[in-house]
């Protein structure tokens, strides 16, 4: 019976998508008027069918319903509870229904509550809107049924993919989806604003908090995904420029550059053709990210998400959502009105400048995760790895991270450089120390020591923007600024210093016998099996000391999971302020002894420390804008009541 | 100096839309020519990289590099008794071993109990399996998944790598890959 409701409440919800389209687009003309009204209604009921149905795929899962065919391949009645619930988006249907219904869900939001644009335009982004949903219902409701029956009811599930009955990545997916799905909305604006040619100041503030809020989500799922990926892989690293990833890093730094430019924007109205694309080229890249996870064609270590038929489905959806939004976009764009001139050296020009680099930047990564299939169409089977990857980047990450340490500091409009060097010496001294010290204490590379260097620098240039200003009267957006741009100094001095002074060890050691990793001395104490609810594993129990202190206990274990038949290794980690201990254990080889896999890694969580300030600083300034917006609605309902109340 | 926002220039407009044209075209092609198995890796025509791997099963001899430069051409199969696709081609591994092909495993990340299992369950064409727990020599190797095979020829020279598990319809082709490396 839920089955059948979920199932009723998307048929209807994709049906009013489509009565949504057709509304916004007949709206927009003289002689369909009359349908304009209905628009936002439509968009807030059909986001509501959504929830139902999602809700409704939740209880099935929660209750394990074998009945239907989603549950049943899916998940198990073993499985713990808080991964049956993870079990409803853990999987390509359940994920597709979780896209439409975030979607659904923020169409309707907008469409209650966004009454700055001119309505034509607001019609057009929510016709957009519902054109770009339909596609995905098509995708669900003919491809792939969540809410499909089973012909005979098996008595068991066939479960989770082990690597996925993980807390991390029960809410990494939703979290990167949530960042798509934001960004579908301010598609729908670049879409809007194109159709009825009003891209301007109120454009731009009507996107910003869904890029804001998209761009939070991404952040934060990038950063739980390469967490994951280090502590669960078992390999050490924590960012592989795995297709995957790349496919998560392409929208994030597409929203990024977005981001900027809709600031530029909304406050000084320059930048209007650049940000309209970027609004289109976001999303475009979550969809291709999407594609390329669920398509199968790239070789990934994240090969669980496969499936090639719906590959192609994927494939056309893209093909006619970007590429017709592209086009309009080329004949839309000459039409766009020039905004307000700048000077090179001032804010926007930083703000350019970085948009540019941010946009080299997903080119590169976009080339070397699509050359191997490039390479392939003509005969030749290569792997573009970090190889490739690290230095393209860094030569335009660098001057990227240089520029973000001066842009904050300039004015808008017109500024000078002589205005703002007294400000830079500090931190440009305080970079060549580090670079020199690090230059004659270590023996680390090129780019880990200009990394090192760029991260003292940025991080003290990016507190500048606070020098002199009243710190309570400090909009919160500034101050989101200020902490998004540290975050990013922090973050790249764990990487820089991740890479520099990683050490590394790998043993075959008996039962007693300690090994000295970096300043740790690890112990062997113990092998024992363990078992969990659906897994079993051989557990090794390691005392950890540090430079001689007090020692910690750590149990990285070799997993075996039942349901289905799969190994994993889970590692151990032990965290002090100033890095990560990080142990694998591995086979026992025949006389007795355990492989260890051992790494000390310094300062390695402020990757991740990062990742998390970069988000809260979104969320800071998020805050702070939605804020000042209420602020603004309020004060202009009050003068709009004294005028009435005036004129009776 | 005065800078924009300037009108785009016109070729600039359409740039995006060519781009992504060009991917959806690589895409389609990509998606109507499945991907190759007889594709060459970066590895074919080195030497096997060095290494000497503990056995995979206690009782029997582990590998090492130096057992493919005794002017026999062999197959190099990597596997794992986790994978699903490796016991699917092990009826194929089988045949070619009773035609007289000698066939080396690396059992990568796996436990000596298990691959015992896999054995005594899907047969053992293997005359040696070494074991690869943290899929170093499987990197070096150039092989990025299970299963993979590997022709080696006398010299211990990669001669021919196959990706996936070998189907019924791939046998003659490893065995003619096999002739050519003699």
């Amino acid at each position: 019976m839920i089955a059948e409701i979920g199932l009723a409440a998307l048929w209807l919800a994709a049906a009013l998508a489509g009565l949504q389209l057709l509304a916004g687009s007949l709206g927009l003309t003289a002689r369909g008027e009359g349908l304009a009204g209905i628009v936002r209604p439509v968009a807030v009921v059909q986001g509501a069918l959504c929830a139902v149905a999602f809700l409704s795929l939740i209880v099935l899962f929660c209750e394990t319903d074998l009945s239907v065919k989603l549950v049943a391949m899916n998940s198990h009645s073993a499985k713990p509870f808080i991964f049956k619930l993870a079990g409803t988006w853990g999987n390509h249907e359940g994920s597709m229904l979780l896209w439409v219904t975030v979607m659904g869900l923020a169409g309707g939001f907008v469409a209650l509550v966004e009454k700055r644009l001119p309505e034509p335009t607001m019609l057009a982004t929510l016709a957009g809107q519902a054109f770009v949903s339909l596609g995905f219902y098509a995708f669900l409701l003919l491809s792939s049924n969540p809410f499909e029956r089973m012909p005979v009811v098996p008595a068991e599930g066939q479960g989770l993919n082990p690597l996925l009955q993980d807390m991390g990545l029960a809410f990494h997916p939703p979290t990167l989806y949530l960042g798509y799905v934001g960004l579908s909305v301010a598609f729908s604006f670049a879409i809007g604003a194109l159709v009825t040619r009003q891209v301007g100041p109120a454009f731009a503030r009507a996107m910003r908090p869904w890029v804001l809020g998209a761009w939070i989500f991404l952040t934060l799922g990038i950063t739980a995904g390469s967490y994951w990926a280090y502590y669960e892989l078992g390999w050490g690293g924590w960012w592989f420029w795995d297709p995957v990833e790349n496919a998560s890093l392409m929208p994030w730094l597409a929203a990024t550059a977005l981001l900027h430019s809709a600031s530029v924007l909304a406050s000084r109205n320059a930048l209007r053709a650049w940000t309209v694309m970027l609004g289109v080229v976001a999303f475009s890249m979550s969809m291709v990210g999407t594609f390329l996870v669920r398509s199968g064609i790239l070789t990934s270590v994240h090969a669980f998400a496969v499936d090639p038929e719906r590959g192609s489905f994927i494939l056309a959806l893209l093909a006619i959502n970007i590429g017709g939004a592209l086009t309009l976009f080329g004949l839309r764009a000459a039409t766009v009105t020039e905004g307000q001139r700048f000077a090179v050296v001032s804010r926007e020009g930083a703000l350019v400048f970085n948009n540019v680099m941010l946009s080299a930047i997903l080119g590169i990564v976009l080339f070397g995760t699509l050359y191997p299939l490039v390479a392939e169409a003509m005969g030749a089977k290569v792997s573009v790895g970090p190889p490739y990857f690290n230095p393209m980047s860094a030569l335009f990450l660098v001057p990227m991270l240089i520029v973000l340490a001066i842009g904050p500091l300039l004015r808008w409009r017109r500024d000078s450089f002589a205005r703002v060097r007294p400000m830079l010496i500090v931190p440009a001294l305080l970079a060549a120390a580090v670079a020199a010290g690090v230059a004659v204490w270590s023996k680390a590379h090129v780019l880990p020591l200009l990394g090192l260097m760029l991260a003292a620098g940025l991080g003290v240039a990016s507190l500048l923007p606070l020098k002199g200003r009243d710190l309570r009267r400090t909009p919160l957006s500034t101050w989101g600024m200020v902490l998004a741009h540290f975050g990013v100094a922090v973050a790249l001095a764990g990487m820089a210093s991740e890479s520099a002074f990683s050490v590394e060890k790998l043993v075959a050691a008996r039962v007693g016998d300690t090994t000295r990793v970096g300043p740790w001395e690890v112990k062997l104490d113990r092998i024992e099996p363990v078992a969990g609810p659906n897994w079993t594993a051989l557990e090794a129990r390691l005392y950890a000391s540090y430079a001689g202190s007090r020692q910690i206990e750590a149990r990285p274990q070799a997993r075996s999971f039942w349901s289905p038949p799969q190994q994993t290794s889970e590692s151990a980690l032990v965290t002090r302020w100033n890095g990560q201990l990080y142990a694998v254990l591995g086979e026992e080889a025949d006389d007795g002894r355990w492989q260890l896999r051992l790494w000390w890694k310094p300062f390695v969580t402020l990757i991740w420390l990062g990742g998390i300030m970069i988000a809260l600083g979104g969320l800071l300034a998020l805050v702070g804008r939605v804020a000042s917006d209420l602020k603004r609605f309020v004060a202009r309902d009050r003068i709009a009541d004294r005028r009435e109340s005036q004129g009776r | 100096m005065s800078a924009d926002d300037p009108k785009p220039r016109r070729w600039a407009i359409w740039l995006p839309l060519a781009v992504f044209a060009t991917f959806v075209v690589v895409v389609i092609y990509s998606l109507s020519h499945p991907a190759d198995r007889e594709v060459a890796s970066a590895m074919i025509g080195k030497p096997l990289p060095q290494f000497d791997l503990a056995p995979a099963i206690p009782e029997r001899q582990g590998l090492a590099t130096s057992r493919f430069s005794d002017g026999k051409p062999r197959l190099l199969n990597i596997f794992a008794s986790w994978c699903i696709p490796c016991a699917v081609e092990s009826p194929q591994l089988d045949q070619l071993a009773r035609k007289g092909v000698e066939i080396d495993g690396i059992a990568i990340r796996d436990r000596p109990e298990d691959v015992k299992a896999f054995l005594a369950r899907n047969g053992n064409p293997f005359a040696r399996i070494g074991k690869d727990d943290v899929s170093a020599v499987q990197l070096a190797i150039g092989s990025s998944g299970v299963p993979e095979t590997f022709v080696i020829d006398g010299k211990g020279v990669i001669r021919y790598q196959h990706i996936g598990e070998i189907r019924p319809e791939h046998v003659p082709l490893i065995l003619q890959k096999l002739k050519e490396a003699e």
